[in-house]
């Protein structure tokens, strides 16, 4: 029985955003990375073609955490001490990009200096060819002190800079304008918020293709099905031709994951919950294999085995079936 | 799939004859889209149209119902893609398979079965078991009286003989499993199997074009519980399968291929299967196979069945309220936290697994975690202030000490503005972290 499958085809179509910069186009990057680009929901390859894979981050930080759960620690052992070694080594952990997270505070318990921040930047740059995604602390006025020179000494390199928020933008993305990079856009959780700072960010005059949008998520069982949804309506609405959400998503999973207590905590928790560090890295796996169906673009990890596992995961998504 | 008034209307006679008891035909029309009035209250409808308005009252996705000894598993009657544009209904069944020539079959299924998971409160389980046949018709019985013998939930069968698939379910007595199933070579035994034993029949092929014609003959005998196997191995064919069948049932009414989905992710490496049951739950699985249910890959499939499917309508919500946690005295501090569920249980796990005795003050922030009902406006120092007097704290407590979570620092000013005889603190940004918070800083 011949059956009609019914195609979706759409008016709007997701922008292009590329991460990094080679050396003929103004930075250093060994290998760009170019997320976005759907014209039809995840993987409908009997629709259109799917131009980019989404892309897969490691997160590191800029010294050695101190709240992250010890099977992560205890994983990167010493390399989590200086981030030019962790960079490398997350990149021969396969990932696409690395995400690197500035720390409020230094190892003497004093704040970060710009200057700190410039010099770990640096190294991270100088280890790795992959792209960078910058993260300031996450409180506001920090963010904007260190996120700056960071921003100019890395100018033309085209990092992302985050995190703009709709109460602290207009710094980063003035220093992302005026340095050729581009930013990342948290909002909660939420379709309508998520466009406002779209425009507002748009309105300052930094060109959409140098915006990725952070819609928030849950981890598994801390609000994921919040995260779902709202991923799943902004890709409809960019497809269905609102320009203010055809920008590619970012989602941090491994920092949402990575502080349940089914991942963080290994005595003294039920019985049930099995072998911890299994469970834990499944945490992390279906969160971002769930967001990924859902439209995430580019997915932030936190641990070579997960990022073993999705990767594995997309490239059979990718497959075009015969 | 529904039809409207105005598509029901189109069907009537048209003459207002009112012996329906309605003044017109639009009126009953709109009734019976209502499902306000039965279609037998007018006489003069023709046979066309009543076969018509029957087959717009069968639900796009058949519900099929798998039972056995007062348990039951349901899937299907789904009505949107997204669960966004309402929501999803039937949580997929999770089934752990064994096979006849596994060794201790009882004791494997006995600790599988007495699995159990709190997750907010609730006790999450697997809905039953797979028994597939490797060896003959004797083992396969042999098999399923053991499983038997050790769970009472409801089974998929697997064996591609009829022979075999008989012995299977005379071994069973007045329960209606699932059969898996029938190809293109074995439908017509395995069609008259479902039927002499009132078992759901689940369809095999490898393309949609085969499915539904598959689908198509068998209902043709008469069995209408039929679940289909799109069988394929890569997780991409897999999407575009089940995508494409959600959708002919739901947006083109489909009848061939309106049955709910059966899916088999199983791999050698437990991870793998992980991720392919995260897709056949996100993306419309109604019973889902697994071969390794180890707790530590059962709890996050439960969990996240739990999510998919919980209602967008209705956020998950506990009663505000003070919750006494581990018998606290007037000098024990009061914590303050919101009435999502989520963030309340794992509030209240932390507390009370800290072993201190606490007061725990849910403010009604309409079902939203911290954050979020922060940046909505609803969970700020006015309302906080509000439910510390509304339910009666300054009477419950000497200390007055009052602790908000660490998400929402800022609103510590104001509070003790609001609440001027209280010292206010700030707690740990995550629940995990309160255990520590209390025994050093309380
Ligand atoms: S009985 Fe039938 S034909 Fe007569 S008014 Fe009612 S719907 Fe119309």
């Amino acid at each position: 029985m011949p059956v009609d499958i019914p195609k979706d085809k759409w008016p709007g179509e997701v922008r292009t955003v590329t991460l990094g910069a080679a050396a003929a186009n103004g930075g250093t990057r060994g290998s760009v990375v170019a997320v976005g680009g759907e014209k039809a929901l995840p993987f409908m390859h009997f629709e259109t073609d799917t131009p980019h894979r989404p892309a897969l981050a490691m997160e590191i930080m800029d010294r050695l955490p101190e709240d992250w759960s010890p099977l992560l620690l205890e994983f990167w052992g010493d390399t989590a001490k200086d981030p030019a070694v962790w960079a490398k080594a997350a990149e021969d952990a396969g990932a696409d990009l690395i995400q690197l997270q500035l720390s409020q505070t230094g190892a003497d318990g004093n704040p970060t200096t710009p200057d700190a921040a410039v010099a770990a930047v640096k190294s991270v740059l100088a280890a790795t060819g992959l792209p960078l995604i910058i993260f300031g602390p996450g409180q506001a006025d920090v963010d904007n002190e260190l996120l700056v020179p960071v921003a100019e000494a890395t100018k033309g390199e085209r990092v992302v800079l985050g995190l703009c928020e709709d109460k602290n933008y207009r710094t980063i993305v003035a220093a992302a304008l005026a340095n050729d990079h581009l930013v990342t856009a948290r909002t909660a959780m939420d379709v309508n918020l998520a466009k406002q700072l779209n425009i507002l960010i748009s309105d300052m005059g930094l060109p959409l293709e140098r915006v990725l949008m952070d819609p928030t998520t849950g981890a598994l069982g801390y609000g994921i099905e919040y995260g779902f949804s709202v991923m799943e309506r902004l890709r409809l609405a960019a497809l269905q031709g609102d320009a203010m959400t055809q920008l590619p998503m970012i989602v941090t999973v491994g920092y949402e994951t990575w502080k349940t207590k089914e991942s963080k905590v290994g005595q003294d928790v039920p019985g049930e919950w099995g072998n911890w560090l299994e469970r834990a890295i499944n945490w992390e796996t279906m969160t971002a294999m769930t967001l990924v169906e859902s439209g995430a673009d580019i997915v932030v990890l936190r641990h070579p085995e997960s990022m073993k596992r999705v990767r594995a995961a997309i490239d059979e998504l990718m497959t075009v079936p015969e | 799939m529904a039809l409207s008034g105005i598509q029901i209307y189109k069907l009537l006679p048209q003459t207002n004859c009112k012996d329906c008891g309605f003044p017109t035909c639009l009126a009953f029309a709109m009734k019976l889209a209502a499902k306000q009035a039965e279609l037998s209250a007018c006489p003069h409808v023709s046979d066309e149209a009543q076969t018509q308005l029957a087959a717009s009252a069968r639900p796009p996705v058949r519900l099929v119902t798998l039972k056995a000894n007062g348990n039951e598993v349901k899937a299907g009657n789904e009505t949107v893609l997204f669960r966004h544009e309402k929501t999803f209904y039937h949580k997929p069944g999770l089934f752990a398979r064994v096979r006849d020539d596994a060794s201790d079959i009882g004791t494997t299924i006995a600790a599988a079965d007495a699995y159990a998971v709190n997750y907010v409160g609730m006790d999450l389980t697997l809905d039953g078991f797979a028994v597939e046949s490797t060896v003959d018709a004797a083992a396969f019985e042999a098999a399923i009286g053991a499983v038997r013998s050790a769970s009472q939930r409801p089974l998929i069968l697997i064996s591609r003989d009829p022979a075999v698939m008989e012995a299977g379910l005379k071994a069973l007595d007045g329960e209606a499993p699932l059969i898996y199933g029938a190809d293109a070579d074995n439908w017509q035994a395995m069609a008259g199997l479902a039927k002499q034993y009132g078992a759901a029949l689940a369809v095999i092929a490898d393309s949609l074009d085969g499915l539904a014609e598959l689908a198509e003959q068998i209902a043709k005998t008469g069995v209408e519980n039929l679940v289909l196997h799109p069988a394929t191995e890569s997780l991409s064919k897999g999407l575009a399968l089940c995508t494409q069948i959600r959708r002919l049932a739901l947006k083109k009414n489909f009848q061939p291929l309106g049955y709910p989905i059966l899916a088999f992710p199983g791999h050698e490496d437990a991870g793998i299967e992980s991720v392919r049951a995260t897709q056949a739950i996100t993306k419309y699985a109604g019973f889902i196979v697994l071969d390794h249910y180890a707790p530590e890959y059962v709890y996050p499939l439960l969990v996240l069945r739990e999510n998919i499917y919980t209602d967008p309508q209705k956020p998950i919500q506990v009663q505000p309220g003070v919750y006494e946690i581990n018998d606290p005295k007037p000098e024990s501090p009061v914590m303050v936290t919101t009435n999502f569920s989520i963030t309340y249980f794992s509030v209240a796990n932390e507390v009370e697994g800290s072993g201190l005795p606490a007061w725990l003050l849910v403010t009604d922030a309409e079902g939203m975690s911290v954050l979020t009902a922060w940046a909505a406006g609803k969970f700020d120092a006015e309302r906080i202030a509000k439910s510390v007097k509304q339910f009666e704290l300054p009477d419950k407590v000497s200390k007055k000490v009052i602790v908000l979570p660490g998400h929402v620092a800022v609103l510590s000013g104001e509070l003790e503005e609001e609440l001027p005889d209280w010292e206010v603190r700030v707690g740990p940004r995550e629940a995990v972290d309160i255990p520590s918070f209390m025994k050093q800083a309380l």
